[in-house]
């Protein structure tokens, strides 16, 4: 934790375009034996929508909590908006806005007074705090339920209004826990509409998902965590033309049978991924490789070709998939 | 609710760097988690303000009248400190009035704000810090506490028991008796990870106990000596005694003052001390 090292790494910040937002070196929690988060590095930059893309049990959470300014790190460095969150807390915390993985909208209030009481911790005025929730309430599509108390509200309009918390300080960085987890497909794309409009406003986003739809539809950038450490960092696409082909061939001959054919089709594509119940063939022509497969007369049950994403990436790199 | 993308927002963004100085929520914290809770509670104003009265005056009623003429009967009148048993009896009801008020407003909303809504983690997602949250929901405590204490003071004088003189200094013993329990009860209520039951049982084994054997209804001295000690360390008795002292003249020893005022000021820092650690380490985890 040496502030020569912090000092080297802020100039260095300086040199870049935008500005930088965060700045994590050699970043480390422990829970006594257990090392939540494994010196990891990483960079964020204004306007930028950042990703943290990993299993349950990734760190990503603990990485969240850390740069939220509410947990301390153990070891490494870590500069939020330029400042050192073991030291000035409650002054990043002011800049901020956060959206937990659990929301914890006050139950005994109304939709607009979470607002008013959210923006009253900031310090910010009642007059001010009115203006802001009409256009927060806009922004969330909640204005009808205005005077409804946060029961009432589905999983998806409880999100909204977690989110547009978040934002009643205009904060600098919005990070965002999981923000779709648990909600049906229609309530996922009208949150990705809104969070795509604040990428638009130029509000800087940490997402952390364990769903690659959302962080190849929402992030610039990611970092592909496991265990605590980086597996990988770039751009959705970067990501994919560096792990994965261009397609990927799921062929599947029958749960049984899937280990045997895998030993007979060897060598056809790039690379072969052998999961319980189907055959992933990594190839620049996913169509070529079927072919291929039944010139050996052998004929799958099913077939697909599509093209590879995020999953790929994550199988290539840890050996399992995302979600379980 | 479709996905309605022409209705453009104008959400206006200047940025929190302009528009929040971090320092207000570093200098004022406090007072605003205790604007939170006291918005909270003025929703169940009626609910406040029914029990603050009503339950005073079935109390009063009963005990107060019905037991008071059974005793002033048997012992003849003014036989205890030479006062009525109302008299006597008010200076215990309104240390009780002040300590449930205060600990009714630190352990259900303790255990709400770290449990079942979670909302302390959000009030720490702000500026605000573990420290202020604790004195943030102490402060709001004590306007209940203090309101609860007044509004039973003004049925004891309905009911003759106290006079107007005493008002003042009765609401600061039995508020400070508020205070110096609920500090250790809002330390208690951040510490207990979900069992609600924590409460049933202080209730029943710490709060009717101290009810009991506080010189509530008689003079300690009454009661063997071996059962004498459970008042030496309940602050209802050392706001009863004080109470009594400071109201209607009973007799004390000076040292005696010192030691109750001490109880109530120890309890507290105690309290604090502790809740302060542990709402830190519970918001940080």
């Amino acid at each position: 934790m040496g502030t020569t090292n912090t000092q080297g790494r802020l100039k260095v910040a300086k040199n870049t375009d935008a500005e930088t937002m965060i700045v994590a070196t050699n970043l480390t929690k422990t829970y006594g034996d257990f090392k939540a988060v494994d010196g990891i590095n990483f960079t964020v930059r204004k306007g930028e929508s950042f990703g943290l893309l990993g299993p349950n049990g990734a760190g990503k959470s603990t990485t969240m909590k850390m740069i939220a300014a509410t947990s301390q790190r153990n070891g490494g460095d870590l500069l939020i908006l330029g400042k050192d969150p073991n030291k000035s807390g409650p002054e990043i915390r002011a800049h901020l806005g956060v959206v937990p993985q659990q929301d914890n909208l006050d139950r005994e209030l109304k939709v607009w007074e979470n607002l008013m009481i959210y923006g009253r911790y900031f310090g910010l005025s009642r007059k001010f705090l009115k203006g802001k929730i009409e256009e927060l309430l806009e922004f969330a599509q909640l204005v009808e339920k205005r005077n409804s108390k946060t029961e009432e509200l589905s999983g998806g309009m409880k999100r909204r209004l977690t989110i547009a918390r978040g934002l009643v300080n205009e904060p600098e960085i919005l990070m965002l826990d999981e923000p779709t987890t648990g909600l049906d497909p229609q309530a996922r794309h009208i949150l990705w509409d809104r969070l795509f409009r604040l990428k638009e406003l130029g509000v800087t986003l940490v997402i952390t998902t364990h769903y690659m739809d959302e962080a190849e539809q929402l992030c610039d950038r990611l970092m592909v965590m496991d265990k605590g450490k980086i597996m990988a960092e770039g751009s959705p696409s970067e990501l994919i033309k560096k792990y994965s082909s261009k397609e990927v061939l799921e062929v599947r001959f029958g749960s049984d049978n899937n280990a045997t054919v895998a030993e007979q089709i060897a060598g056809i594509g790039e690379r072969l991924e052998i999961l319980p119940d189907r055959i992933l063939v990594y190839a620049e022509n996913g169509e070529k490789a079927l072919e291929e497969i039944v010139k050996k007369g052998l004929h799958p049950v099913t077939s697909l070709v599509r093209r590879s994403s995020l999953e790929d990436v994550f199988l290539r790199l840890t050996g399992r998939t995302l979600v379980d | 609710m479709s996905l309605n993308v022409s209705t453009e927002n104008k959400m206006t963004w200047t940025g929190a760097k302009t528009i929040v100085d971090p320092q207000r929520g570093i200098r004022r914290g406090a007072f605003y988690v205790a604007e939170n809770r006291i918005r909270t509670m003025l929703k169940w104003w009626p609910a406040i303000i029914a029990f603050g009265l009503g339950n005073p005056t079935l109390y009063l009623l009963s005990i107060g009248i019905g037991v008071g003429s059974l005793v002033d009967k048997s012992l003849g009148a003014n036989a205890i400190d030479h006062v009525s048993y109302l008299t006597f009896l008010a200076p215990a009801l309104l240390a009780t009035a002040g300590i449930q008020g205060a600990m009714d407003e630190v352990t259900w909303p303790t255990l709400e704000g770290f449990v079942w809504d979670r909302t302390f983690f959000s009030m720490n997602s702000t500026a605000i810090s573990g420290k202020q949250i604790a004195n943030g929901v102490m402060l709001a405590a004590m306007a209940r506490c203090v309101l609860q204490v007044f509004m039973y003071e003004l049925c004891l004088l309905a009911f003759g028991a106290i006079t107007v003189q005493s008002i003042p200094i009765l609401l600061l013993v039995s508020s400070s008796a508020g205070l110096g329990f609920a500090s250790i009860m809002l330390a208690f209520s951040a510490s207990i990870k979900d069992d609600d039951n924590m409460f049933a049982l202080v209730g029943r084994f710490i709060i009717t106990p101290m009810f009991m054997f506080s010189g509530t209804f008689y003079p300690i001295t009454s009661m063997p000596i071996y059962l004498q000690w459970i008042a030496w360390i309940s602050p209802q008795w050392h706001a009863t005694n004080l109470g009594r002292a400071l109201s209607y003249g009973m007799p004390i020893e000076p040292w005696l003052l010192i030691i109750h005022w001490s109880v109530f000021l120890i309890m507290a820092l105690i309290g604090f001390n502790w809740a302060h650690r542990v709402f830190e380490r519970r918001l940080s985890a």
